[in-house]
């Protein structure tokens, strides 16, 4: 069985670049990635796009044409369309259990690699508000990648609704594309600027600011935009037909077809969690990243992550991070020595830096204001197991103090999505309850298997199959 | 609630949704068939019965979960569509098999 010097798990921008560098340098490297077709979210379907205009995305989506080129130059293997579900210590590095392919024809195998490299990328993050799971409510990421991948754009009412730099550049997208947006309904509260003004000289020398102000502008002019709302509603008989909104305690209500609804990304934590990965609480984001040094490792010993799991920091600061990662693992497996690694990471050193002046700005002025992080009411905080704000807040009164205990309680977070979009709401609800410092609660446990699989795949785990047999069946299966 | 950009070049491929003939497009995801479709919803959801249709479209919230050729709870946005492809709309929680004629 073929051991893989490393193996990249997510073909966004950070792992694009970190296996096009390991490959590069002569190490053995595979990328598995849950999409079909390279790029991570920020690039979806960069080289498939059936849109004949990719320039009303921006001139960043270019960027990842780029990035995909010299991936693809770099002689690392890449198998799309696979999940990641497993993964064990072996004698030296990890085998891991991957699944794949069509339903009903499902593929499937373990795979070996000296060292692990996470960049599982973020996920939006969901805030619970009332009506939030009606069909047509749709996060930001959702919308722009079906215009991404499959030129469909809104068409009816549309509302936007929520903060953050990926509403505007979707709203700016969406109406590059000619869609008419009804309104966006701005939720940064009353106050937050002055208070993100503190950290305004970093912004002065932030590569966004000037984009990121013209690109508001642009939006502004084309579409009625509300700002300090701080209730927000989707109201109708089975799929979304109203949007209520209350500013300064006034409701108003607008008829919808479609709410697109954004708070910003956070980590996608659920691998290097389950791989034992130490986390942290960064309050400036609230959310959990896993504990890193400035080359991504990680707690967990040949466990590296870059990228937006390793914390916030956009599809820029992903490649730096992307390639600083992969010059300590190849330094960790003696391909290159560490003054030849500290070399190569200059230029990244650099634009690392560069792209993270005025981080904080943006992460203070578009933290999700305390009512939308910590709802009350009859709010849905598990979507799937349909567990309300209230019934968790009354779980921690009746004595659940850890997230664990509150999943006892009241099954928050034992759905299929496993915890993605609750546990972090119910982080917030839980420190609100107790009066704590989130950064104090134990974050979530998370165990294998990260998907649900079939019995037959959990049952052959770890089988090893010949991973070269897998790649012929894929390309015959895919 | 969504429609086709005219400029789009992609193909089209016919697919079965709840056994109705549908022209989706090369490159559509199985969900992104069904928004093209006009289907908000492509369930009910096992605890309520409430409706539930495609919110993250990036394989995390689970809500887009379909049938796809006899197999249930397929997460439709993770799935490339293919000609001939048969998806079934969920109630509640499907046994494998189920919808399937």
């Amino acid at each position: 069985m073929k051991i893989y010097d490393v193996a990249v798990v997510g073909a966004g921008p950070a792992g694009l670049v970190a296996a096009t560098t390991t490959a590069s340098l002569g190490l053995a490297t595979i990328v598995f990635d849950e999409s079909p077709s390279p790029g991570g979210q920020i690039y979806r379907a960069v080289t498939t796009t059936p849109v004949r205009r990719p320039e009303l995305f921006g001139q960043d989506y270019s960027q990842g044409a780029g990035l995909v080129r010299s991936f693809r130059a770099s002689g690392a293997e890449y198998l799309p369309a696979t999940t990641v579900w497993a993964a064990a210590r072996r004698a030296e590095g990890f085998d891991l259990g991957i699944s794949g392919g069509r339903p009903g024809t499902r593929i499937g195998g373990t795979f070996a690699a000296r060292a692990l490299l996470v960049a599982s990328g973020a996920i939006e993050r969901p805030l619970p508000f009332p009506g939030w799971t009606l069909p047509g409510v749709l996060t930001a990421g959702a919308v722009q990648g079906l215009l991404k991948s499959s030129a469909l754009a809104p068409s009816g009412r549309v509302v936007l609704a929520g903060s953050g730099p990926l509403l505007w550049q979707v709203a700016w997208q969406l109406t590059n594309a000619g869609v008419a947006i009804d309104r966006v309904l701005e939720t940064i509260p009353r106050g937050r600027l002055a208070e993100a003004m503190r950290h305004a000289p970093g912004f002065m020398f932030s590569t966004y600011l000037a984009r990121g102000l013209e690109l508001v502008r642009t939006v502004r002019r084309r579409t009625s935009v509300v700002e300090h709302v701080a209730e927000l509603q989707a109201r109708g008989d089975g799929r979304v037909e109203a949007v209520r909104y209350a500013v300064d305690g006034e409701w108003a209500e607008i008829p919808a077809d479609l709410l697109v609804v954004s708070h910003g990304v956070v980590p996608n934590v659920h691998l290097p969690a389950a791989l034992g990965c130490e986390l942290e609480w960064n309050a400036d984001q609230s959310a959990f990243q896993p504990v890193a040094d400035a080359w991504g490792g990680t707690s967990a010993v040949s466990v590296y992550v870059a990228g937006d799991v390793a914390g916030i920091a956009g599809a820029r600061g992903a490649e730096a991070r992307g390639r600083l990662a992969a010059l300590a693992i190849a330094n960790a497996l003696g391909r290159i020595d560490v003054a030849r690694r500290d070399q190569l990471a200059a230029p990244a050193q650099q634009a690392l830096a560069t792209t993270l002046r005025g981080r904080r700005f943006l992460d203070v002025l578009y933290r999700p204001a305390p009512a939308f992080l910590r709802p009350r009411g009859a709010s849905l905080v598990c979507r799937c197991e349909e567990v309300t704000a209230d019934s968790v807040r009354d779980a921690v009164r009746d004595g659940a103090a850890t997230l664990h205990a509150l999943k006892a309680a009241t099954r928050c977070g034992m759905g299929p999505c496993q915890g993605r979009s609750c546990l972090g709401t119910a982080t917030e609800i839980l420190a609100d309850e107790l009066g704590v410092d989130p950064a104090v609660t134990a974050p979530p446990s998370i165990r294998f298997p990260l998907r649900p699989v079939t019995l037959a795949e959990f049952a052959a785990w770890p089988a090893r199959v010949d991973a070269e047999a897998f790649v012929a069946r894929d390309e015959a299966v895919l | 609630m969504f429609a086709r950009l005219p400029e789009s070049g992609a193909e089209g491929v016919v697919v079965a949704i709840d056994d109705v003939a549908f022209e989706a497009r090369a490159g559509d995801t199985v969900a992104a068939a069904l928004l093209a479709s006009g289907r908000a919803s492509s369930r009910t959801s096992p605890v309520s019965g409430a409706a539930r249709g495609p919110f993250c479209l990036m394989g995390v919230c689970f809500d887009c979960m379909v049938t796809i050729d006899g197999v249930p709870n397929q997460r439709a946005c993770m799935v490339a569509i293919a000609a001939g492809m048969r998806i079934t709309t969920q109630r509640g929680a499907p046994m494998p098999g189920e919808g399937v004629a």
